[in-house]
């Protein structure tokens, strides 16, 4: 609690800045319209009309507030503009393209841990891959796709669980290499089968860095799915949202997405980190 | 179908090979490098006779002998897409993003109670879609590379900043000691004692970045762009259905990245020289 009083500080610093900003990147606005006119707006008019644009140059928060709650509650859930409609979507691809792409990477690690021929051909591509922009390749993913009649969820699923799989593995394999030698060892020394090995010492010891990547990939596959639903035809989740947004210059739509996308990815790393605290406790690894 | 059953078969051969120079000579410098080279080769070759055995229609995957032939073609546009993507937009951006994002860092530190703040909030914004903030910044700052540079600049702070306070803070009491009894001012021992410890933190969060802003400046393209740059080409050639350029792109990408995230892992190895994780192993 005692860095409570800091971050509250962070945050109005934050909100003190935008409105500043906001005031000062509409106000060009505000005097072009005085202008046209030929009415001398005072300084409380400027200030005024920059905290209620239609569509601001930078929305101040209360307008975002406002079209985020307007999003969520003001129509019904089922509604083409409701935001928790568009979050639905959008959520049920990332929930699905991570536990395919998180399980594929558990399986696959716990193959490379066991063969070494495939450890030593598939590790270093798997990190290279790291490296390359994987994500700017969404929207072929979804075009093709579309092209064999595969649309809806799939095609963005299948983005999110690239995105989730890579941390997984990487992480696994640590995490399934972390037991020392002696451990092994004594394990060796009980006449343990591989199976048994996997099953009572290296998934135990894996489970921090499991988390850990858990939630790197989880952040990772919301990302994918919201760039796949980036491209033209799709009409449906906060991606379509962002994009129209910008395409007819409704910035508070596009801010109000973009919150709802923040929060969507907070709530789902903070989920990820309260089922870590509660198996790691149960597992005894902290009190 | 010859094309196929080939393929297959090398798949067959390479993977017998792999195992049996990983079981006898799995430790030698020079079997780690065939291995995985193998692998990508049969990769590509079962990539190709799939492609050209089962006559796999080219809009749905271009092999890679089309996708190479098409390299070739369009050396001078991916050359200037790289130009405008890579040079322009990734690495102005990527250079403004990490010089603020390390300033900043050192500023926080000063501040205790602005680490206790900002800290949090920069560690929840590092996790979230910051890609979407990319429409906004194209609108503000126009469709040239300019707005793609903005946009790898917000990428890339959060990470840098995030890595380089916690790697500021690296340092033990001890060490801290020592230069207090030599009596070094902040700045002395800042730059002799707390700089070099945070460089390997500093250098992950590099590194890290790297991908980013390949990431931002492609990403960023799809919101609009002049008629050149990577993320431009791939929108509109998969609007012609022309797979085989979106993959040419793709080639080009994953070359710069890689190359990008080389280079700063190689200035990380001159610079951490003395680090545990750089010794030992040449």
């Amino acid at each position: 609690m005692r860095s409570l009083l800091p971050i509250l500080t962070v945050l109005a610093a934050i909100l003190v800045i935008w409105y500043g900003a906001a005031m000062k990147l509409n106000a060009a606005w505000t005097y072009d319209q005085a202008a046209r006119a030929g009415t001398d707006p005072t300084f409380v008019d400027v200030i005024n009309d920059t905290m209620a644009q239609e569509r601001p140059v930078l929305p101040p928060p209360h307008q975002v507030a406002k079209g985020l709650w307007d999003g969520l509650t003001a129509q019904a859930i089922t509604s083409k503009r409701s935001l928790v409609w568009h979050g639905w979507v959008t959520l049920s691809a990332t929930m699905l393209g991570f536990a395919v792409g998180a399980g594929l990477g558990i399986v696959l690690a716990i193959g490379i841990v066991h063969n070494r021929a495939m450890d030593l051909s598939v590790m270093p591509w798997a990190i290279a891959s790291q490296t390359v922009p994987i994500l700017a390749i969404a929207p072929m993913v979804i075009v093709v796709l579309a092209s064999l009649n595969i649309t809806g969820i799939v095609p963005k699923a299948i983005i999110s669980a690239y995105l989730s799989f890579f941390p997984v593995l990487v992480g696994m394999v640590k995490g399934l290499r972390s037991p020392d030698a002696m451990q092994l060892d004594l394990l060796h020394t009980y006449n343990a089968s591989g199976a048994k090995t996997l099953w009572k010492l290296r998934l135990p010891s894996s489970m921090p860095y499991l988390f850990a990547s858990l939630k790197v990939a989880i952040a990772a596959s919301l990302v994918g799915t919201i760039v796949g639903e980036l491209p033209a035809g799709a009409t449906a989740g906060l991606g379509a949202r962002l994009l129209s947004g910008s395409y007819y210059g409704q910035t508070v739509q596009i801010w109000s997405a973009l919150f709802a996308a923040a929060g969507l990815a907070a709530g789902l790393v903070i989920i990820v980190s309260i089922i870590e605290r509660l198996v790691l406790r149960r597992m005894g690894a902290v009190q | 179908m010859i094309w196929f059953w080939g393929a297959i078969l090398f798949w067959l051969v390479a993977m017998a090979v792999n195992t049996r120079i990983a079981r006898r000579h799995g430790n030698e410098p020079w079997a780690q490098l065939l291995i995985p080279a193998l692998f990508g080769v049969t990769v590509l070759v079962l990539w190709e006779g799939t492609v050209r055995g089962l006559q796999v229609p080219s809009v749905i995957l271009p092999a890679p002998s089309v996708i190479w032939d098409r390299i070739i073609a369009s050396l001078p546009t991916l050359w200037e897409d790289f130009v405008q993507t890579i040079l322009k937009g990734a690495l102005s951006g990527y250079l403004i993003g990490c010089g603020a994002a390390i300033l900043t860092a050192i500023v926080v530190d000063r501040f205790p109670f602005l680490q206790r703040g900002l800290l949090p909030v920069g560690n929840f914004v590092a996790a979230l879609p910051i890609v979407g903030i990319a429409p906004i910044l194209v609108m503000w700052f126009g469709f040239d590379w300019q707005s793609k540079a903005a946009v790898v600049v917000v990428m890339v702070f959060f990470p840098v900043l995030v890595n380089t306070v916690a790697g500021l803070a690296a340092t033990d009491r001890m060490q801290r000691d020592q230069m207090a009894t030599w009596s070094a001012s902040y700045a002395q021992s800042l730059l002799k004692l707390r700089l070099p410890a945070a460089m390997p933190f500093v250098f992950n969060g590099l590194k890290i970045a790297t991908t980013l802003a390949l990431i931002g400046a492609i990403v960023a393209e799809f919101f609009g762009s002049p008629i050149r740059g990577m993320g431009f080409r791939i929108s509109t050639s998969v609007g012609q259905l022309a797979l085989d350029m979106v993959w040419a792109e793709i080639a080009v990408a994953a070359l710069a990245g890689s190359a990008f995230y080389g280079l700063v892992a190689l200035i990380e190895k001159s610079v951490t020289f003395w680090h545990p994780s750089q010794r030992g192993r040449g």
